[in-house]
């Protein structure tokens, strides 16, 4: 299967968003903060990798880590400020989209990265080179799979760590944790700008992956809609959820694009993904992997589901 | 012996309403006392004072000698008072046990640290069997209990628990009443809203009461529960037995 090539790239796309699902699912799913607006964190990371390596010549690695601790930075500021001023909930949710539509509008007239002409990657050489993160579609294939393995991981840590129980008490209900000793104010910042970081260093392999970056899609509503839709989909707060959900939602976008493209209906693909959001929202409110998880419950075949099952209930 | 809590002169008002009214006591460490009075005499709120909940709109709140009234919850929470909330308020997506590991993590961030210390309180008021059950599939005196539990949890000098006995039979009321004797003398200071008289009488040595919002009446539970004005309040609103 890996030979096809068409593969390779949908799979890097899928795994590369079930990372950015994480990240946004960290910030949802245990933390209990909505941002509507995780382009801007993805944007920031596209730009740091992209304008240090096109215009300077410094390894994306380098671009990463610059990526991550700016978007941690600008998420910690959206966080404190908003919390600062008791902007909560929904209201903390338009201010992210706030943000992120300002960033695209600044990034779009901004001539020093490109402005509405974008930042172009020199086109490959053909060869893999770890040092510069360069490498063929089967490279990129792999640095996804493991930055989503990482995420897994990565959730798993912190969902078993004492944040993950202190921010799912966050979720749940702020004053009583509260009541409870829980810093809410800090853990807030915190959990908001990891999350930040890390939808950047998605969004630096993302440009690298895509070759060039744009400010309309790396940083535009779309994107946004697209980090959630895998989290949505299959089942938030679960560490498997954004694996799942990505891998029912994209090649399905993609398949319908295709279908739309020959049958000459425009959109297709985006009434799909409406229909698709509305029956799970419909029939399985909590998600595809909480219903895989119970299924397998059901017919008494623990397979590793049992090991890794949602994180919601401990034990 | 030493005092552990001072309220003083403390009122808040909510637009005209004013519903705590100049009340001042104090809470002496090691002792259970009782904060009684009719329905709506501001028992709640006054917790919500002392627990950094709400703001006074004038009055002080000292713990340790120190003022406390300014203090977020977590702050009041983390030098030592501990509060349940009469409208219970489980965390709905987590279990029993981790509901009541989130107070350990106030002084541990150590994960079996912090659920050997829940298991402890949950034995205490009687739910470790329903450790694992989702913290929403509770009755609602359980959860008045597991109220209780995530309280213990932060290991509190002083515990203020509002009305969490009401909904229980009475034998199993009879266990947290020795619950709460037995964490007293372990030098435990306790804070109490009770409507159920027969369990004030039993457990506390002290007994403040308010009514409208005014400390109508301060002392040993005999002595309250003769004081016609007290009478008078409880029987104005309906006597509880
Ligand atoms: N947040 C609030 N906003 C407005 N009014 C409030 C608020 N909290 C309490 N009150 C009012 O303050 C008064 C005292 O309420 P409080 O809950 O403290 O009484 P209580 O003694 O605990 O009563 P109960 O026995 O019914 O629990 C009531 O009249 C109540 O309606
Ligand atoms: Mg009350």
């Amino acid at each position: 299967m890996l030979a096809n090539p068409y593969v390779i790239s949908l799979m890097t796309i899928v795994l590369l968003f079930t990372f950015l699902g994480q990240s946004w699912n960290l910030m949802l799913g245990i933390g209990g903060q909505l941002s509507i607006g995780h382009a801007l964190f993805v944007g920031l990371g596209a730009y740091s990798v992209g304008v240090l390596y096109v215009k300077y010549g410094i390894s994306p690695w380098v671009g990463l880590l610059t990526g991550m601790i700016l978007a941690g930075s600008v998420g910690a500021s959206i966080a404190w400020l908003s919390f600062r001023f008791q902007v909560r909930g929904i209201y903390f949710a338009l201010l992210t989209i706030a943000a992120a539509e300002f960033a695209r509008i600044m990034f779009s007239g901004w001539e020093f990265v490109g402005a509405m002409q974008g930042l172009f990657f020199p086109a490959p050489t053909g060869g893999i080179e770890i040092s510069m993160l360069r490498g063929d579609t089967r490279f990129y294939y792999f640095v996804a799979l493991a930055l989503a393995a990482l995420g897994i991981i990565g959730t798993e840590f912190i969902s078993r760590s004492y944040l993950g129980y202190v921010w799912r008490a966050m979720r749940d209900d702020e004053s009583a944790a509260r009541a409870l000793g829980v810093r809410t104010f800090q853990h807030k910042i915190l959990v908001i700008s990891i999350s930040a970081a890390t939808a950047a260093a998605g969004g630096g392999v993302l440009a690298l992956v895509q070759g060039s970056i744009f400010p309309d899609s790396i940083m535009g509503m779309g994107l946004s809609v697209d980090v959630l839709i895998g989290p949505v989909v299959g089942g938030l707060g679960t560490t498997f959820g954004p694996l799942v959900g990505s891998l029912a939602a994209i090649p399905l976008n993609h398949l319908m694009s295709a279908l739309g493209d020959s049958l000459r209906i425009p959109g297709l693909n985006n009434i799909t993904y409406g229909v698709v959001l509305i029956s799970v929202v419909w029939f399985l409110p909590d998600g595809i992997w909480p219903a895989i998880v119970r299924l397998c419950k059901a017919i008494q075949a623990p397979p590793t589901a049992w090991l890794w099952q949602s994180r919601k209930v401990e034990e | 012996m030493t005092t552990l809590l001072e309220v003083e002169n403390l009122s808040r008002s909510f637009g005209g309403l004013v519903a705590v009214k100049d009340v001042s006591f104090s809470l002496r460490a090691g002792r259970i006392t009782a904060l009684i009075g009719p329905n709506g005499a501001g028992k709640t709120t006054c917790f919500n004072l002392v627990a950094g909940a709400l703001k006074p709109t004038s009055g002080r709140v000292l713990f340790e000698g120190r003022q406390i009234d300014n203090s977020p919850p977590e702050t009041v929470c983390r030098m030592g008072i501990a509060r349940t909330f009469q409208i219970v308020r489980p965390m709905r997506e987590m279990s029993v046990l981790e509901n009541a590991m989130i107070g350990a993590f106030s002084w541990t961030r150590n994960v079996s640290e912090a659920r050997s210390k829940a298991y402890e309180s949950l034995e205490s008021v009687g739910l470790a069997a329903k450790a694992h059950a989702r913290a929403d599939q509770l009755t609602l005196p359980d959860r008045k209990m597991l109220e209780t539990a995530k309280a213990l949890s932060t290991r509190p000098k002083l515990l203020l628990l509002d009305e969490v006995m009401a909904g229980l039979r009475p034998t199993e009321a009879a266990g947290i009443v020795d619950v709460l004797q037995r964490l007293a003398e372990g030098g435990l200071t306790i804070l109490l809203v009770e409507h159920v008289m027969r369990i004030v009488m039993e457990v506390a040595s002290r007994v403040v009461v308010l009514h409208h919002g005014a400390k109508i009446a301060e002392g040993p539970p005999e002595e309250v529960v003769a004081d016609p004005k007290v009478l008078e309040s409880y029987l104005g609103a309906g006597f509880h037995a």
